[in-house]
């Protein structure tokens, strides 16, 4: 283990906003893409049986 | 084929001498552009002289793509383009005259009016000599590849600023090596490698982009 | 075994085979991350030249390495859709460019934040950073040319087109922006010190990349058949489908 204490860890020698920044940035684009893609993925569904429905009618 | 060239070619020269305002307006936006830089940077003649060769580069891009947004709209509107397509004559004919037909319209124009800019900026006349060589070509690429993006982009909502979206990404190497020629020749070293790049990015883009912008062509009329 | 291939390019088996895919693919992408991130941050030591800063890199090259791949992969695709008129192949480039877009914007942001304190500028105008950005700048053309064509044909087969101009012209760009590097400033900075990188370090890279893989490949796969249901939803096997989900 390299961390003295939680502390070390975050401040990573002094560049921790450069190191956070990135890696913030990559888990909320991934996270962002993630619930865009689920919450298409319901809309198309919800649209395609509602379109069928009304053909149906 | 080398008749149909020429009939193409011939028709949209026609064209524009009827409609002078439409090329006109390129012209005058290229020099605009050019002369609103002193006036943003300052007129420091040392600055000037340094900034010349990319500012007359951008510009000319930026005017070649308010120009070319027009290269197949009236001809797809009023049905023309379509029936030039079911013709026999091979479309890759049809696409490389009318880019040819926007270079001879705005390209030449734009190689005589850079000399009196790059002298607004102070550049020195053998300066201005590679200049026009490098504009002289420089310029079809821009009208060879913003072809296909006329023809990528024919007849849709907000097509010119799509347009401009699509292809200065593939301007930048016709920037560099040519803005690049202009600038060697101003640091005194020759621009020659820069051109004979230039000419190679030209030659390529000749072989390549008449045959994209007709299948971009005939993809958008189907 | 010709048919089996040809069976998996009906839109229809192809969504089933993806449905069952796509949780391997999103599972492995997780544990791989968690294990790329450990190595990263508790096994990697500090570098003795760059500090704790470099940790950045074991993202940064994974998403340029994916920026690019991608890119490939949507040029492929999009060769196979013309020349075959193979309708998947024409969803499959479309499924892949917004994450394609999203690595390429990851590598720019990650690049700047490691390059403010290596070099610091947040930016510097290299051939490597530079080409990137005109990459960025081809995947967004490229979404914004697919949003613009409301004729589906139409819109598949411009996109290709203009996918494959790209693919002919990223290699010249690239070159044309190291030589107008090389003639301007002589700010040439190897990005990687190759032989003084630990073979941990390049472990944990390599773990991240194929996270990375993974990732791309889930994400891809869920929009393909977001894709495939909207295009499909006349087709009698989607109505089945929509009574059992």
């Amino acid at each position: 283990m390299q961390w003295a204490s939680w502390s070390a860890f975050w401040d990573m020698g002094g560049y921790g906003l450069y190191v956070w920044g990135s890696y913030g940035a990559l888990f909320f684009l991934i996270l962002a893409e993630t619930f865009f893609l689920v919450r298409g993925r319901k809309r198309t569904l919800q649209r395609i049986r509602r379109m069928k429905n009304w053909e149906q009618q | 084929m080398l008749h149909f060239l020429l009939t193409v070619i011939r028709r949209d020269l026609l064209l524009a001498a009827r409609r002078k305002g439409d090329w006109l307006t390129s012209q005058f936006f290229f020099i605009m552009v050019v002369s609103m830089f002193p006036l943003g940077i300052g007129p420091e003649p040392e600055m000037l002289r340094r900034v010349a060769p990319g500012v007359m580069w951008v510009a000319a891009l930026l005017a070649s793509l308010l120009s070319l947004s027009r290269l197949f709209a009236e001809d797809y509107r009023d049905g023309s383009l379509e029936q030039m397509l079911l013709s026999p004559e091979p479309p890759v004919l049809l696409a490389l005259g009318k880019a040819l037909a926007h270079w001879l319209i705005y390209g030449i124009p734009l190689l005589l009016i850079a000399p009196v800019l790059g002298l607004q900026f102070g550049l020195p006349a053998d300066v201005i000599g590679v200049l026009m060589l490098s504009l002289l070509i420089g310029t079809p690429v821009l009208s060879l590849l913003g072809g296909v993006g006329a023809a990528l982009t024919l007849g849709l909502r907000g097509g010119g600023v799509l347009l401009t979206l699509l292809i200065l990404p593939l301007y930048v190497p016709a920037l560099i090596f040519g803005a690049g020629a202009v600038d060697s020749a101003l640091a005194g070293l020759g621009p020659e490698a820069n051109l004979s790049l230039l000419a190679a990015f030209a030659v390529l883009t000749l072989m390549v982009a008449p045959w994209v912008a007709a299948s971009a062509l005939k993809i958008s009329i189907e | 075994m010709a048919f089996s291939i040809y069976k998996y390019a009906s839109p229809m088996t192809f969504y089933g085979l993806a449905g069952k895919l796509i949780p391997w693919f999103a599972w492995g992408a997780g544990i791989l991350t968690v294990l790329g991130l450990y190595i990263a941050f508790f096994m990697a030591p500090t570098d003795f030249q760059q500090g704790e800063a470099y940790r950045v890199i074991f993202i940064h090259v994974p998403a340029a390495w994916m920026s690019m791949f991608i890119y490939i992969i949507m040029a492929f695709w999009s060769a196979v859709g013309l020349a075959w008129n193979t309708r998947l192949s024409f969803m499959m480039s479309r499924a892949l460019a917004p994450t394609g877009a999203v690595f390429a914007f990851l590598s720019l942001w990650t690049g700047a934040l490691w390059g403010k304190p290596m070099w610091g500028a947040w930016w510097v105008w290299d051939a490597r950073l530079t080409s990137s950005l005109i990459l960025f700048f081809l995947y967004v053309g490229i979404m914004a040319l697919w949003s613009a064509i409301d004729d589906r044909r139409r819109s598949d087969r411009a996109g290709a087109l203009l996918i494959l101009v790209g693919a002919i012209n990223v290699p010249i760009i690239y070159f044309s922006v190291k030589w107008w590097n090389t003639l301007h400033q002589g700010a040439s900075v190897s990005l990687m010190k190759s032989p003084s990188m630990a073979s941990i370090m390049l472990i944990g890279m390599l773990v991240l990349a194929i996270a990375a893989w993974f990732y791309a490949i889930a994400t891809a796969l869920t929009r393909v058949r977001g894709i495939i249901l909207e295009r499909e939803r006349q087709t009698e096997w989607v109505k089945e489908l929509l009574e059992k989900i």
